[in-house]
């Protein structure tokens, strides 16, 4: 049985933008029907790489295509299959949330019955019936990215560009969001999907790509990455005071890799393998050199945490690096 | 392209009447100088035969009409500004339907403007003798240079940064303009070196126009003249607008 081409490709994509190299050889495919996860901190690249997928932009050198379509020679093509969310909410804020949908309805070139009856049929969906006929600007952060999701799904596009969706939300929004992307998942729809969070990659994506610096450093399912990352990692918050590097070489047996140090915060911080009854032997440990522990913490496994596995650096912002 | 448009128009149209503030440069604004000129200034203008009522309001049609270009290019910078350009960029719609949708919407503004002008003139002493035949000629080339003017304001909304910046750049020769024209005063009454400028410049050529065709006299060649600029404003902004349009949505 042949398999179908898949649903997004990228090749090499090249993107600079004056002295700052946003991307510097991004290739990544997404099977039909499949969720690509594209992870990585502030000024990787994932929205750079985003805009050009969704022909918003164009790369300097590279080819890439959605949904059989090259995103140069063919943009009209694509526009038509896809549907984008970004970061910030692109709606108009003096027209109501159903005249946004009916709106973007229509410049899919949908009829107009059908943009009435599909915009009844999202805002439902999405909890938005009551606010519907209220204009845009009086909505919350979280219904704007509801009626922006909402929009990107006017068509029912085949492939779903999502650019960041819950950043900047408070956590009860995140989880609402969370939800309806899980449903819109188990629908079939091909999904790229940009995040910080490995927690929402992990949620909500079949498989994921780590970018750093313009390129894909990793690629594989969440428990792929875990297990390279050796999962948990355990926190240990010492007196001022105290020497945080005795205290990581005292304890380096119980470790699974390399401790990391914070003079300021005073923690020591490393992986650990088996955390079940861990707190408990190193604080015995520790009390036995007379060294008391101010705090202990178990902590699931974190952006920064791949990253430094992965690239030896934390996941800080990219930004002022690039710029350099 | 065509049902693009008219969706934006639709868009646009909204926009206006949920901030009636858009309406004050084609509403109070020449209101207040059809009064400002008729009753402050009128009584010293010497226009030479007729009424100075009857001179002046062909010069505030195509006032209005000039100054409401401005506001083409403010809202333009306006919608440049804000994520929703993106989105329009990501959908499957004509690139330029919002640069038409824009120039349509605004010329249905200045068509409100001159009904307005026209009501407001008559309740003043404003007595047109112009026959149905010249009046359309004169509403239809008022219509043709507003269209043609807008698309300047298309440019300048797109060259500049923010829609304040839009309104400043535009201030800068809408005003000059308008004033060193015959539409408040007869050109000839001014300095030899300045008619060299306000004889010539389009908008004197048009007002005059207009100010013959609605008082039922003969326009002579202001009206091909007329014509002419309008036409040649549009065949050179039109199509650089669209250039330019292009350069900045894309990235």
């Amino acid at each position: 049985m042949a398999s179908s081409p898949p649903a997004i490709v990228a090749e090499n994509l090249t993107k600079s933008f004056g002295q700052t190299h946003a991307l510097r050889g991004v290739s990544l495919d997404v099977p039909e029907g499949s969720v690509l996860a594209l992870l990585g901190p502030n000024g990787a690249g994932k929205t750079t790489t985003v805009r050009i997928l969704t022909t918003l932009s164009k790369p300097n050198s590279g080819r890439a295509s959605v949904a059989g379509f090259d995103v140069l020679q063919h943009p009209h093509e694509v526009r038509r299959r896809i549907g984008v969310t970004g970061q910030y909410a692109a709606l108009d804020e003096l027209l109501t949330g159903r005249e946004n949908l009916e709106m973007i309805g229509r410049l899919y070139r949908m009829p107009t019955a059908a943009t009435k009856t599909r915009a009844a049929e999202l805002l439902e969906r999405f909890r938005l019936t009551d606010a519907a006929n209220r204009i845009v600007k009086t909505y919350s952060g979280g219904m704007r990215r509801r009626l922006d999701l909402a929009a990107s799904l006017m068509s029912q596009p085949p492939v779903l560009f999502l650019d960041e969706p819950t950043t900047g939300l408070d956590p009860r929004s995140r989880m609402e969001m969370w939800a309806l992307l899980q449903e819109l998942v188990a629908g079939g729809s091909t999904l790229l999907l940009t995040t910080q969070y490995l927690e929402e990659a992990d949620l909500l994506a079949d498989d994921i790509a780590v970018v750093d610096h313009g390129l894909i450093i990793a690629r594989g399912t969440a428990d792929q990455l875990k297990s390279q990352i050796g999962g948990e990692r355990i926190e240990l918050t010492l007196p001022a005071g105290t020497d945080l590097d005795a205290v990581a070489r005292l304890l380096a047996g119980r470790f699974s890799g390399e401790p990391n140090i914070d003079s300021e915060a005073r923690t020591v911080t490393a992986p650990v393998a088996l955390s079940t009854g861990l707190t408990t032997t190193i604080a015995s440990e520790l009390h036995a050199q007379g060294i008391e522990l101010d705090a202990a913490a178990i902590l699931r496994p974190t952006l920064d945490d791949v990253f430094l596995t992965l690239t030896g650096h934390a996941a800080e912002d990219e930004q002022t690096e690039n710029a350099a | 392209m065509l049902s693009d448009s008219w969706d934006l128009v639709k868009r646009n149209l909204r926009h206006i009447m949920r901030t009636p503030e858009l309406l004050l440069d084609v509403t109070v604004q020449p209101i207040m100088f059809v009064i400002l000129f008729r009753y402050v200034f009128g009584g010293a203008i010497d226009v030479q035969g007729g009424s100075y009522v009857n001179y002046l309001m062909a010069g505030i049609f195509v006032q209005t009409i000039t100054f409401s270009m401005m506001a083409t290019g403010i809202l333009l910078a306006n919608d440049l500004q804000k994520g929703l350009i993106d989105r329009f960029r990501s959908l499957p719609m004509n690139a330029s339907a919002i640069l038409a949708a824009r120039t349509l919407t605004d010329l249905l503004r200045a068509m409100l403007a001159v009904v307005i002008m026209i009501i407001v003139g008559l309740a003043v002493g404003f007595r047109p003798d112009g026959d149905v035949v010249h009046w359309a000629g004169a509403i239809g080339l008022m219509l043709l240079f507003g269209f043609a003017v807008a698309w300047i304001g298309v440019l300048t909304g797109m060259l500049v940064r923010t829609p304040e910046a839009a309104q400043g750049a535009m201030f800068i020769f809408v005003m000059p303009l308008t004033f060193a024209s015959s539409a408040f005063v007869p050109t000839d009454t001014m300095p030899r070196v300045l008619r060299a400028f306000t004889e010539h410049q389009p908008l004197t050529l048009v007002i005059n126009t207009v100010r013959a065709w609605i008082l039922g006299n003969s326009a002579g060649s202001d009206a091909w003249q007329s014509l002419a600029w309008s036409l040649g404003i549009l065949i050179v902004f039109f199509p650089l607008a669209i250039v330019i349009y292009r350069k900045r949505t894309t990235d």
